[in-house]
């Protein structure tokens, strides 16, 4: 199957999973995960709650690496060539790379302009123009910049949900990552914020490949190329978006899709 | 019907009874609850009494400007002088010395504590710090006394065997584990999410912790500083031994100084006669005392304010 998918399409695998397998201690979370994701498109990871999309999602940029007792094996070849999942690879290399927004907007207790900068001055930069420019190019690709622009010193706390949450996808983008994890990014905001925060996510696909975990399966056919359906810990089908949808191969595919479980 | 009817009656009655038994009950639980609550205001409302009422006759002989800008104080000797201003410096200097040490020592515990310690280190080490805390303070004070200024007396020759340094840092360990303990908990309320989102931008383990988790706790820690403040400002028993007990109007903590609370457990340990001058002046301290630790304390609830948890 997924030899097909990458025959018909002509993209180029940004991270690809090969056998990828993970242990909560002696709890086998995911099952030997097969899972490319192609550069520049979104993919979507669905299923019921406890599926394992989000332990595979927090994979991607080794955030179990945080707890004790998290144990993953396989491998997750970033651009074909460096594994993310290598003991000998520090996960600070690799969060570098690969940024992630959260199920709740989580800003620092900072500026908005330090929410956004706070990427670039962990990484040592000090010039301030260089750190204004990608503050303001971060703001502008995250829809942000024309409601904050004249406030940039206020708390970051006093935005909206919305806002918020958009600010976190600005800190996400200042660092210019090749890969964004959203780890349910609407599932706190209203209707309307949602609709920003997807609008957001389309324009963004030009400039980085992107990984959402969500609950909706509307937003996975609203916003997704591809989308993954997981179930208790294996993928159990992964294909463009339309096909998962409209002509699943897999039976619990198609009765999770329509409502049937989960 | 006719069955039915009388035996609604009585249990309606039943359950009118039952609710005013339950409403007497309540009554008692919340007396109750309020006279505990009632006995802790009413006790410092006393304490401020009997400190004002007493102050007041010193008053009466002494102008509140004297006791204010004095800067001599010997209440037991003729001619008497009541300026407090030296126990103040004392307190003052020894209060700075501690903090000195307890401050950048807490916090540095705290943070180890709580974004850097595996799970067996905190398990080990937590215990170890509230022993410090159970210490009885006199033996602190003769731990500063006749362990701490010999060996500043081999640094300093010139230091004193009574001096507000060596009590000021004995005081700081003191209060080491209040502060280090107070802040490790606001630390540790840092809700993980704000945390992964900063490891989730490459910041390293160190960043996170003085860049994220350090100022969103801020509130929780600056309010382990003040009771900290609070906490150096009152102790009596480690400068009363190893700080002397001479006021003397000075800032500079190698010299020997007597502080408020020095002051007065010297005087009421000797046979001053109720209601003389002397007696009074106990009382005048006290009252200066707890209006310098309420100002903390109100410094400290309005800080809390402004930097209050918002995560």
């Amino acid at each position: 199957m997924l030899e097909t998918i990458l025959q018909t399409t002509p993209l180029h695998p940004k991270v690809e999973a090969a056998n990828l397998n993970f242990y909560y201690g002696n709890t086998h979370a995911l099952k030997n995960i097969n899972l490319i994701l192609p550069d520049k498109q979104i993919t979507a990871l669905i299923g019921p709650s406890g599926c394992g999309k989000t332990t595979l999602l927090r994979c991607f940029n080794r955030m179990h690496d945080l707890y004790s007792g998290n144990r993953y094996e396989g491998e997750i070849i970033l651009d074909g060539s460096v594994n993310i999942l290598s003991r000998r690879l520090d996960p600070i290399e690799v969060r570098m790379r690969v940024g992630m927004v959260f199920q709740r907007p989580n800003p620092f207790p900072k500026s908005i302009f330090e929410n956004v900068a706070y990427g670039l001055r962990v990484r040592g930069e000090k010039n301030r123009t260089t750190i204004a420019d990608k503050v303001e190019k971060a703001l502008r690709d995250a829809a942000l910049w024309d409601e904050v622009k004249d406030r940039l010193q206020d708390m970051a706390f006093n935005l909206s949900g919305g806002q918020q949450q958009r600010l976190c996808i600005a800190r996400a983008l200042a660092t210019d990552p090749e890969l964004i994890l959203f780890d349910e990014p609407t599932s706190a905001l209203d209707p309307i914020a949602t609709a920003n925060v997807e609008d957001l996510m389309t324009q963004l696909k030009q400039q980085v490949t992107i990984l959402i975990v969500t609950h909706s399966m509307q937003q996975a056919a609203r916003l997704s190329d591809y989308t993954a359906f997981m179930y208790l810990g294996e993928l159990v089908e992964h294909d463009r978006t339309e096909v998962i949808f409209n002509d699943p191969l897999n039976k619990q595919t198609r009765d999770y899709i329509s409502g049937r479980f989960g | 019907m006719a069955r039915s009817l009388p035996s609604l009656a009585a249990s309606v009655q039943q359950s009118q009874r039952r609710r005013s038994v339950r409403q007497i009950q309540e009554k008692v639980i919340e007396s109750i609850l309020f006279l505990a609550a009632f006995s802790c205001v009413a006790v410092t409302i006393a304490i401020m009494v009997i400190l004002g009422v007493e102050s007041f006759g010193l008053f009466q002989q002494v102008s509140i400007g004297e006791f204010l800008t004095g800067i001599e104080w010997a209440p037991l000797f003729e001619p008497p002088k009541y300026g407090v201003l030296p126990l103040i410096t004392g307190t003052l200097t020894t209060t700075l010395v501690a903090l000195s040490v307890a401050i950048p020592l807490g916090t540095t515990i705290a943070l180890f504590l709580s974004e850097f310690a595996s799970a067996t280190v905190r398990e080990w080490t937590k215990p170890i710090l509230e022993l410090l805390a159970g210490i009885p303070t006199v033996v602190y004070g003769y731990f500063a006394l006749l362990f701490i200024t010999p060996l500043l007396q081999a640094l300093l020759p010139d230091l004193g065997g009574f001096n507000m340094l060596s009590a000021g840092m004995v005081m700081g360990i003191m209060i080491t584990p209040l502060i280090s303990s107070i802040s490790e908990d606001a630390l540790r309320s840092v809700p993980a999410e704000l945390r992964e989102g900063s490891y989730a931008t490459g910041a390293t383990r160190l960043q996170t912790a003085y860049k994220v988790v350090f100022p969103a706790a801020l509130s929780g820690v600056s309010s382990s500083y003040i009771l900290g403040i609070s906490r150096a400002v009152g102790e009596t028993m480690i400068v009363a031994i190893a700080a002397g007990l001479q006021p003397t109007l000075t800032f500079n903590p190698l010299d020997s100084a007597a502080t408020m609370t020095a002051y007065i457990v010297q005087v009421s340990l000797g046979d001053l006669p109720h209601g003389t001058t002397g007696y009074q002046t106990i009382f005048a301290v006290g009252l200066t005392l707890v209006l310098i630790t309420l100002v903390f304390n109100i410094i400290g609830h309005f800080l809390s304010k402004r930097y209050r948890e918002r995560y």
